[in-house]
This record gives C-alpha cells, sequence and structure tokens, in this order.
C-alpha cells in the first residue's frame, strides 16, 4: 500500500533552543511544542486548564483538524458552554513529545536537516509532561487551574500531579491508571510487531523509501481499537451482521472486519508509525509507584490538589479497579478526591463519546474547584 | 471491581422531616474550620452545609453510585465507596470528625468500622436507630415476630439492617473499646429531643435514634 507521507500543515508552536534533558539521558538540542488554546486567560493568569490528549490525539481539541479536517475530539467536552466551559476557562491542549503533530518527535527534523526516525530517544511520560510544563510557563502561567486528561492524557493528569504538586489546583484522570497493565503492553506490543514485519517499515527508515508502513500501522490500529471498544458496544453496533451476504475469504465478510478496516486505513493517513512506537513505550513503560519506591500514596504526598477520578464501567483496557486502585493510594496521602465510575455499554472509548453522566460529572467538579479557587466571580 | 457490583443494601433512611434535623443536629456537633469525612455521605446535603456554613473541608464517602455522580456534578467532593472497605487505607487523624449516619446497623463489621473511624479521625459522630425503642420490644413481645416499625420496615430476611443495636448496646460497646462519650442524645419519634435525655435506661425505652459524639481515651 503506497501513500503519501502525512500531510504537512502549519501548526502553532513554540521552539526552545536551549536543550531538553530526557529520562533516558539524552538531551535534545532543541523542543518544539505545537499547541492550541481557546478561551482568554484572565487578569490573574488563574483561569488556565491545561487537556492531555491520549495516544493518537492531538492539540486540535476544540476545532477541526489541518491533518484530517474532521472537528476536535473533545468538542463535547470543550467548548464555550461545555463541561470544559472556554467562557470561563482558558484552554490549553500540546501536542506530546514523541507526536506527529507539530511537537518534537521521531518525524521532526535534526539540527543537521536529517529525520529524527528511529533514532529518536525512548521518551516517557514525564519527558511529556516536562515538555508542556515549559509552554505553560512560556505562556506565562505559574499555576494551572486544572490538568484533564482520559487514557494516556489521564497518566499524563497523575504525572503532573505527582511531578508539579505546587502547579496544579485541580486534577482530573479519566479512563486512567497508574501504570500499563501486562496484558495492555502485550496489545500494545501487538501493534508494534505488525509495523515492524510490514515491508514498507524498512528498519524505521521508510522516509527515506519514499514510502510509509501503512499496512503494519493500520493492523496496530485495528488491534488497539478492539481494546478501546467493549464486546456490547460491538455487539451492539455490528453483532454478527455481514457486510455483502456471501461468504468471503478476501473481502470483508463482516461489517465489525469493515469497520476496523476502516479505523486503520484512515488512521495512517493521519498518524507516523515511529510516532506510534515512541509513544506506545512511553505508555508501556509508565509506572508511577514504581518511580516512588512502589508506593503510589508517595507520588503524591502532601498534595493539595483537588482529584477527581473517572472510570466507566465496560472499560477493560483501564478497569474501574484501577481507578479504585488510585484512589486508594490518594487516599493513603490523605488528598482530596471525588471518585465516580460512570455506567456504560461503550468500553474504554466512552471518555471521547457522548456520556452525559459524566460531562456532568465533569463540569460540577470544575465549578466546585473553581468556586473554591474563586476563580470566574 | 466486584466488591462495587455486590448489590448494594440500603441503610434505613429516616423520613424527610427527622432528616434534615439528624443533620443538623450533626452539624452542631462539629467545630468551624474541621476537617470532615461524612461516610454515606448520601445526596451530600451534610458536607454542603458544613462547607457553606461553617469553612470546613468536608468530604463524602457513598456507596450508591447515583448520589456519587449527583454529588461530585454539584461541587461536592465524594468518592464511591463505603465503611467496610475504604476507611483502612486514611491515615492516622487524617480527619478532625468523622461522621456515620444512620449506617451503623447496615455495615458488616460495625465495630471494626468504629476502629477505623477513630483511627483516621480525632472523634467520630454515629447516628443509629435505636433497636431498644418500646415499640419493637412490644411487638417482639405481644407477636413473637419480628418488629416491623416505621423505621424497621422490612422484612427480616431482605433488611440490609443486619446489626442493630440499643443505646445500651453502643455505650457497652464503647466501654469495652476505650471510647470516651463526649456527648449523646436521643431523639423521639418526632425529632425533639425530650426529658429523659439525661437517663440512659429511659432513652433506651424512648428514644428512637440515637446520636453519639466519641472519642478516644
Amino acid at each position: 500500500m503506497d501513500l503519501p507521507d502525512l500531510p504537512e500543515a502549519e501548526h502553532q508552536n513554540v521552539r526552545f533552543a536551549d536543550g531538553f534533558v530526557l529520562d533516558c539521558g539524552t538531551t535534545l538540542p532543541e523542543l518544539t511544542v505545537a499547541y492550541r488554546t481557546y478561551g482568554t486567560l484572565d487578569a490573574a493568569r488563574a483561569n488556565a486548564v491545561l487537556v492531555c490528549h491520549a495516544l493518537t490525539g492531538d492539540q486540535y481539541v476544540a476545532e477541526p483538524s489541518p491533518v484530517t479536517g474532521k472537528e476536535g475530539w473533545w468538542t463535547q467536552v470543550v467548548g464555550p458552554g461545555r463541561p470544559v466551559d472556554t467562557d470561563r476557562y482558558f484552554v490549553i491542549c500540546a501536542n506530546v513529545l514523541g507526536g506527529c503533530m507539530g511537537s518534537t518527535g521521531p518525524r521532526s527534523l535534526r539540527p543537521d536537516g536529517s529525520r529524527w526516525g528511529t533514532d529518536f530517544p525512548p521518551v516517557t511520560i514525564r519527558d511529556m509532561v516536562r515538555a508542556q510544563k515549559r509552554l505553560v510557563e512560556h505562556l506565562g502561567i505559574e499555576r494551572l487551574f486544572a490538568v484533564i486528561g482520559g487514557s494516556m492524557g489521564g497518566m499524563q493528569v497523575l504525572e503532573w500531579a505527582s511531578t508539579y504538586p505546587d502547579a496544579l489546583f485541580a486534577a482530573v484522570p479519566i479512563a486512567a491508571a497508574s501504570h500499563h497493565s501486562a496484558q495492555n503492553i502485550a496489545f500494545h506490543e501487538v501493534g508494534r510487531q505488525a509495523i515492524f514485519a510490514d515491508p514498507e517499515y524498512h528498519g524505521g527508515r521508510y522516509h527515506e523509501h519514499g514510502t510509509i508502513p501503512a499496512r503494519g500501522l493500520a493492523v496496530a490500529r485495528m488491534a488497539a481499537h478492539i481494546t478501546y471498544l467493549s464486546e456490547e458496544a460491538l455487539a451492539r453496533k455490528f453483532g454478527r451482521r455481514l457486510q455483502n451476504g456471501g461468504l468471503s475469504i478476501f473481502g470483508d465478510m463482516f461489517q465489525v472486519e469493515s469497520y476496523l478496516r476502516h479505523q486503520g486505513s484512515t488512521f495512517v493517513r493521519r498518524f507516523d508509525a515511529n510516532s506510534y512506537l515512541t509513544i506506545t513505550r512511553a505508555m508501556d513503560y509508565f509506572d508511577l509507584a514504581a518511580d516512588h519506591g512502589d508506593d503510589l500514596a508517595a507520588a503524591f504526598a502532601g498534595t493539595r490538589a483537588r482529584f477527581c477520578v473517572v472510570s466507566f464501567s465496560s472499560d477493560w483496557l483501564f478497569p474501574t479497579r484501577e481507578s479504585r486502585a488510585l484512589v486508594r493510594a490518594l487516599n493513603r496521602a490523605a488528598a482530596n478526591v471525588s471518585f465516580v465510575e460512570i455506567p456504560t455499554d461503550k468500553g474504554h472509548d466512552a471518555f471521547l463519546l457522548d456520556e452525559p453522566d459524566f460531562h456532568r460529572t465533569l463540569a460540577g467538579f470544575l465549578a466546585g474547584c473553581a468556586e473554591r479557587a474563586g476563580i470566574g466571580r | 471491581m466486584n466488591e462495587i457490583s455486590r448489590p448494594t443494601p440500603e441503610p434505613i433512611k429516616f423520613v424527610a422531616k427527622n432528616m434534615r434535623l439528624d443533620l443538623r443536629l450533626i452539624a452542631e456537633m462539629i467545630e468551624p474550620g474541621s476537617r470532615v469525612l461524612d461516610i454515606g455521605s448520601g445526596d451530600g446535603s451534610l458536607i454542603e452545609t458544613l462547607f457553606r456554613t461553617k469553612g470546613c473541608d468536608a468530604r463524602g464517602i457513598e456507596i450508591d453510585m447515583a448520589e456519587v455522580t449527583r454529588s461530585v456534578a454539584h461541587g461536592l467532593p465524594v468518592m464511591h465507596g463505603d465503611a467496610d472497605h475504604d476507611l483502612a487505607e486514611y491515615p492516622d487523624g487524617a480527619f478532625d470528625f468523622v461522621v456515620l449516619s444512620r449506617t451503623l446497623q447496615a455495615v458488616e463489621r460495625p465495630r471494626e468500622v468504629l476502629r477505623q473511624m477513630l483511627r483516621i479521625g480525632t472523634r467520630a459522630i454515629v447516628s443509629f436507630p435505636n433497636f431498644g425503642h418500646w415499640l419493637v420490644r412490644w411487638q417482639l413481645l405481644s407477636t413473637g415476630r419480628m418488629p416491623m416499625t416505621s423505621v424497621w420496615s422490612r422484612a427480616w430476611y431482605e433488611t440490609p439492617n443486619i446489626h442493630p443495636c440499643t443505646i445500651r448496646d453502643f455505650m457497652a460497646l464503647c466501654e469495652q473499646d476505650g471510647y470516651v462519650i463526649e456527648l449523646w442524645l436521643a431523639v423521639d419519634e418526632a425529632g425533639q429531643r425530650s426529658p429523659w435525655r439525661r437517663s440512659p435506661g429511659l432513652a433506651n425505652v424512648f428514644g428512637e435514634q440515637a446520636l453519639f459524639r466519641l472519642r478516644k481515651a
């Protein structure tokens, strides 16, 4: 499958040319953080909300992506009158370090003009958070009102709360966990191996060959996409319904196959394979307790942030029990915690979808925090 | 996961006219600016009152997820959990007051719950329906069947109130476990404090609900 490389688009960004030290010990000579903002920063610079995106998300939270033309990935949650109300809060979202929407990553050029490609050093969730911190400081914000994110975004929220406890008032980790489970790593590894197995991958130097490992990346996306849904949701949406009648081997037989293939083929038009490898590694590596002597509570010791932990009942990728373990650790740290499990059959992806209970919870939690923080009076 | 998918027992709910009084009496026992944990926070009205009128850092634990969602959506810090399973995680002395209203009779291990309350909090405030009330005694004596009153209104085979106790039972447990009763009162059906409130024996016959404030000796 020959596809052109990702469309080039101009992304709003800030460049830090003073070097950026990564957890792995490597120093990136320069760091670019691509980002978008919505709403207005108030005079006290106190109403800033950082939204952290998930594995394949980007900074275009509440507006169409210049790459795909599709509407923002969280328009139901972020916008005027939405739970994260841009009439009230100044919302920031940055493309993660290692991503492919304008922030420094494997697709970026090195100072000598060559692409990083597979030479791009491994990054961690904490590296991503440190890069966001640079952006937030650049925007003149000392303390964020809230940091919010789902899935890998939720991991970043936890890392924010742990690494910069005084730089946020509230933390909202959604459908997340303090570490990636063995099962989650296993699914990621299937995806990575699919990419490696694609002849067009060329050991990661596909750019030099004018190609992309579209098949491998599509299979990776298909495998991952299954983990974002629940069995109930798949049964409800597709069941065993056939695509075009009869038995076939090479075409799509069942509707669910067609759906997954569509997910795979659209994904490769907007995402870089090396970025996918880099970011899945960062997620797999994440283990907040391990960074604190295997004591998750120690990661939050003395925190004064207000937490709202949200899980979804049918999410088996980041199940409620992981959120509950997180809540218990926060309790051990005597943190102020709200915790809800939203009943839904939509699986992990529920955080991106129309879930009125979730949206009410988020809006109310933020409003309660804003009242206590004295914002928007 | 298992413990949340368990069918959630419904503890006794007092009638509305008494509920407000019950919460008001509890709020009166709590000093302004305190750190408070309300176990079984229901619709969150106690923690909201404590935050708004007394400047308390009040948080809730509630077993009914719909109530949790409503509370958080109302801006109140409430987490899903229950008295039997979620208190052990808190550090010693994390709160000035830990409140358990109308729930003690429905928990799995009331003695352990009390112990945890007084470990994580300097003071515990506990209210429960008094099984020693004269009507309960009379029904058991006269009919030989488990009492069914406005408070004890569920049949024995389906009641979530698995650990009923009397005011005297509770006082005995406090003495046994070395808890100091700082304040106590019993109220009758109409929610009035009554002249017999200084006499445990009379309160145990005529008090429909009991309210205690405890600390460790």
